[in-house]
C-alpha cells in the first residue's frame, strides 16, 4: 500500500511511454478530443454572444439558459446523446461524439456569457462615438467592440478550456481514449499505480491549460 | 477646406414612446436656422431637449416630427452613414478608443472614408498641429497616458479629421477643470476664427453659452425653444420670465463681458507732455474736475498719474513722483474685465490706449455702472412690456 512509490514507479516506466496505450498516444487523444471541443463551443458560442452583447436582444433568455446548461452533469448528458450518434454512426458515433458533445455544452457557457458580458460591457460612450463617425454596426463590432471585449473572450476561453480538459476524462468509460483510460483501466485492473498515474496526468494537463492561459492573459495586458 | 453649410430645425418634435411632451429629453417644436460659420449654442437646464436636439442632427436620435437640414438637405433622406462621415461630433467624456493610438483616433472618419495610410497620417499631424499638440510626441501616445485637457483637443481634432462643414460639441468642456475649460473655450473660439464651422454647442452653464455663441438658444423643460438670439440680446431683453430667472439677476454684470473697451465712447483726458510748459498744463488741468493729469511720452504714451495741485506753477513737466499709469486697457478688453481692474487700482479711470500705445481716452467705474444701469432698465422696460 504505497500509492506514492507505485505511481512513480509507473510513471517512470518506459514501457508506458511509448505504443498505443503510451502516455504520449492517450496525450494526444486527450488533448486532440478537448480541442475540437473548444473549438467547436468558440465557434457556436462567440458569434452569438457577440450578437446579444451588441444589440441586447435575447441577452437574459440567452445567458440564463446558458447557465442552465452548465447544471447538466455531462456523464448523464453522454448518456442521453449516446443512442442517437450511434445510430448515425456506429462506430465514432459510440466512441468519440457523446464524448464530443458533452464537452461542447460543458464548454459553451462560459465563453457565451463572457462574450456576451465583454461586448455588452465596453463603454456606451465608446460606442455611441463610433456610431456618431460614421461606423456601421459591423465596423463597431469589429472595431471598438472586440478588440475592448477580447480580455473577457479570454477569460471565457480559459474557464471553458479548463473545465473540457478536466472532464474529457470521462470519455474513456465510453471508449473516446483520452488520459481517462488509465483511470478507467487502472480501477478495472485494481493498479493504483496506474490510476494515480492517471490522476495526476489529468491534474497537471489541467493546470497547465489554467497556466498557459494565465501566460497569454498577461503578454496581453502587455 | 470645405465651406460651412447651414443647420435648419423645422418644427422639429421628439416624444418618447408611453409619455407625452414634457418628460427629459423631449422636444417640442423646434424652430430655428444656424447661420452658415455660425456657433450657435443650446443651453438649458438638465432634461431640457438640448442634446436630443443635437443627437438629432447626425440622426442618432431620430425624431418623431419635423425635419433638420444641413445646407438644403433634409438629413433624414440622406445616408444614415454617409452624413455621420461629414459631421463633426465631440462629447464630454470625449470617447477616444482606449485600444488605439491618438493618430488613429484621430485618422478615424479618414480610415472609414478609405483614404490611404500616408494620407490619414498626414491628416492626423495636421490636426494634432491644429489643436496644439506636436504630432512627433502625441501622436504615438495612448489616451490613457493624456491629461483630461489633451484629451479634450485630441477629441475636437478627432472631429475635424474629414473637414466636416458641420460640428457637433455635446458639453465638450464638462468634465475638465475651469483653468483647463477657460483655455480650450478660447482655443477653440481661436480655432474657429479660422475654421469658420458651423458649430452646434450643448451646455447648461449660461457663462459659457454666452462666451462662445454667436447665437444662443436657450431651452426650457419640456423642450420647448425659449429664446434665440445674440447673447447680448438674450442678456438685455429675456423673452420669459425662466430666460431672466436662467441669465441669473446679474445679467447685467455678464452682458459686460460681451463690450469691449472698442465699441464705448470714451472720457477725454488731459494729458501733458515731459519737457512741456508746467503753467499751461496746470490751467489746463483745472479745466476739467478730474483731479489728476496724465503725464505722457513725446509719443502720447501714458507715464504716470499726476494731481493737478501737484503741477508746478513755473517751468516744464516731468515725471517724478505720480502715481501708476494703470490699469491700461486696449480695445479688446471687455468691460467686465476693466470694472475689475478698476476696482483694484488708485485712479478708478482706465487708460485706453491704441496699438502704437498711444492714449485715446478713459474709461471710468461710473460710465460702466451707466451701462450696467442702462441695460438693467432696457430689461426692465421690455419684461414689463411682456
Amino acid at each position: 500500500m504505497n500509492v506514492i512509490t507505485d505511481t512513480l514507479a509507473w510513471l517512470t516506466d518506459a514501457n508506458h511511454w511509448t505504443g498505443p496505450a503510451g502516455i504520449p498516444t492517450r496525450l494526444a487523444e486527450h488533448l486532440a478530443l478537448s480541442a475540437v471541443s473548444i473549438a467547436v463551443a468558440i465557434a457556436l458560442a462567440i458569434p452569438i454572444g457577440i450578437y446579444i452583447g451588441h444589440t441586447g436582444r435575447y441577452a437574459r433568455l440567452v445567458v440564463n439558459s446558458a447557465n442552465l446548461w452548465r447544471a447538466l452533469p455531462s456523464l448523464a448528458l453522454i448518456g442521453i446523446v449516446l443512442p442517437f450518434t450511434s445510430a448515425i454512426d456506429p462506430q465514432l458515433g459510440f466512441k468519440v461524439y457523446p464524448t464530443l458533445v458533452a464537452m461542447v455544452v460543458l464548454a459553451v457557457p462560459p465563453v457565451l456569457v463572457n462574450t456576451q458580458a465583454g461586448i455588452a460591457g465596453v463603454d456606451r460612450d465608446l460606442v455611441e462615438a463610433a456610431r456618431a463617425m460614421g461606423m456601421r454596426e459591423r465596423q463597431v463590432v469589429r472595431q471598438v467592440e472586440l478588440p475592448l471585449a477580447l480580455p473577457a473572450l479570454v477569460a471565457g476561453i480559459r474557464s471553458g478550456a479548463v473545465q473540457v480538459v478536466a472532464t474529457a476524462t470521462l470519455g474513456a468509460i465510453f471508449g473516446s481514449g483520452g488520459l481517462g483510460r488509465y483511470l478507467v483501466e487502472g480501477v478495472a485492473q485494481r493498479d493504483d499505480g496506474m490510476t494515480w498515474s492517471g490522476v495526476v496526468l489529468v491534474a497537471a494537463l489541467a493546470l497547465s491549460v489554467e497556466g498557459g492561459f494565465v501566460v497569454l492573459q498577461r503578454v496581453m495586458k502587455k | 477646406m470645405s465651406s460651412a453649410e447651414r443647420v435648419v430645425f423645422e418644427h422639429v418634435t421628439k416624444r418618447y414612446p408611453g409619455t407625452g411632451a414634457g418628460n427629459p429629453g423631449a422636444v417640442e417644436d423646434l424652430s430655428l436656422e444656424v447661420p452658415a460659420g455660425k456657433v450657435c449654442v443650446l443651453v438649458g437646464p438638465s432634461g431640457c431637449g438640448k442634446t436630443t436636439s443635437l443627437k438629432m442632427v447626425n440622426r442618432l436620435i431620430e425624431p418623431t416630427s419635423g425635419r433638420i437640414l444641413i445646407g438644403d438637405t433634409d438629413v433624414g433622406r440622406r445616408d444614415v452613414i454617409e452624413l455621420r462621415r461629414r459631421i463633426g461630433y465631440v462629447i464630454q467624456q470625449v470617447g477616444l478608443f482606449p485600444h488605439q493610438t491618438v493618430g488613429e483616433n484621430v485618422a478615424t472618419v479618414p480610415r472609414l472614408l478609405g483614404w490611404d495610410v500616408g494620407r490619414q497620417r498626414a491628416r492626423a499631424d495636421e490636426l494634432l498641429d491644429l489643436v496644439g499638440l506636436d504630432p512627433a510626441s502625441y501622436a504615438a501616445r495612448y489616451p490613457s497616458a493624456l491629461s483630461g485637457g489633451e484629451r479634450q483637443r485630441v477629441g475636437v481634432a478627432r472631429a475635424l479629421a474629414a473637414d466636416p462643414p458641420v460640428l457637433l460639441m455635446d458639453e465638450p468642456f464638462g468634465a475638465v477643470d475651469p483653468i483647463v475649460r477657460e483655455r480650450l473655450q478660447n482655443e477653440l473660439l481661436k480655432l474657429q476664427e479660422r475654421l469658420a464651422k458651423t458649430i452646434l454647442f450643448v451646455t447648461h452653464d449660461i457663462d459659457e453659452a454666452i462666451k462662445m455663441g454667436d447665437l444662443v438658444a436657450v431651452m426650457q423643460l419640456g423642450g420647448h425653444l425659449a429664446q434665440y438670439a445674440t447673447p447680448d440680446e438674450i442678456l438685455a431683453r429675456p423673452a420669459n420670465d425662466f430666460v431672466g430667472r436662467f441669465v441669473g439677476a446679474d445679467r447685467g454684470l455678464k452682458r459686460l463681458a460681451l463690450v469691449r473697451v472698442g465699441s464705448v465712447d470714451l472720457q477725454p483726458v488731459t494729458t501733458a507732455m515731459v519737457g512741456g510748459d508746467a503753467a499751461e498744463a496746470r490751467r489746463r488741468a483745472a479745466e476739467d474736475d478730474f483731479p489728476y493729469v496724465l503725464v505722457v511720452d513725446e509719443r502720447n504714451r501714458p507715464l504716470e498719474w499726476c494731481r493737478d495741485d501737484a503741477i508746478p506753477a513755473e517751468g516744464t513737466v516731468a515725471a517724478t513722483n505720480g502715481l501708476p499709469a494703470a490699469p491700461i486697457f486696449d480695445r479688446h478688453t471687455t468691460l467686465k474685465d476693466a470694472l475689475s481692474m478698476l476696482l483694484a487700482s488708485d485712479v478708478q479711470a482706465g487708460i485706453v490706449v491704441d496699438d502704437a500705445r498711444a492714449v485715446r481716452g478713459l474709461v471710468t467705474a461710473d460710465m460702466i455702472g451707466d451701462r450696467i444701469r442702462a441695460s438693467a432698465e432696457t430689461a426692465a422696460v421690455s419684461s414689463g412690456a411682456t
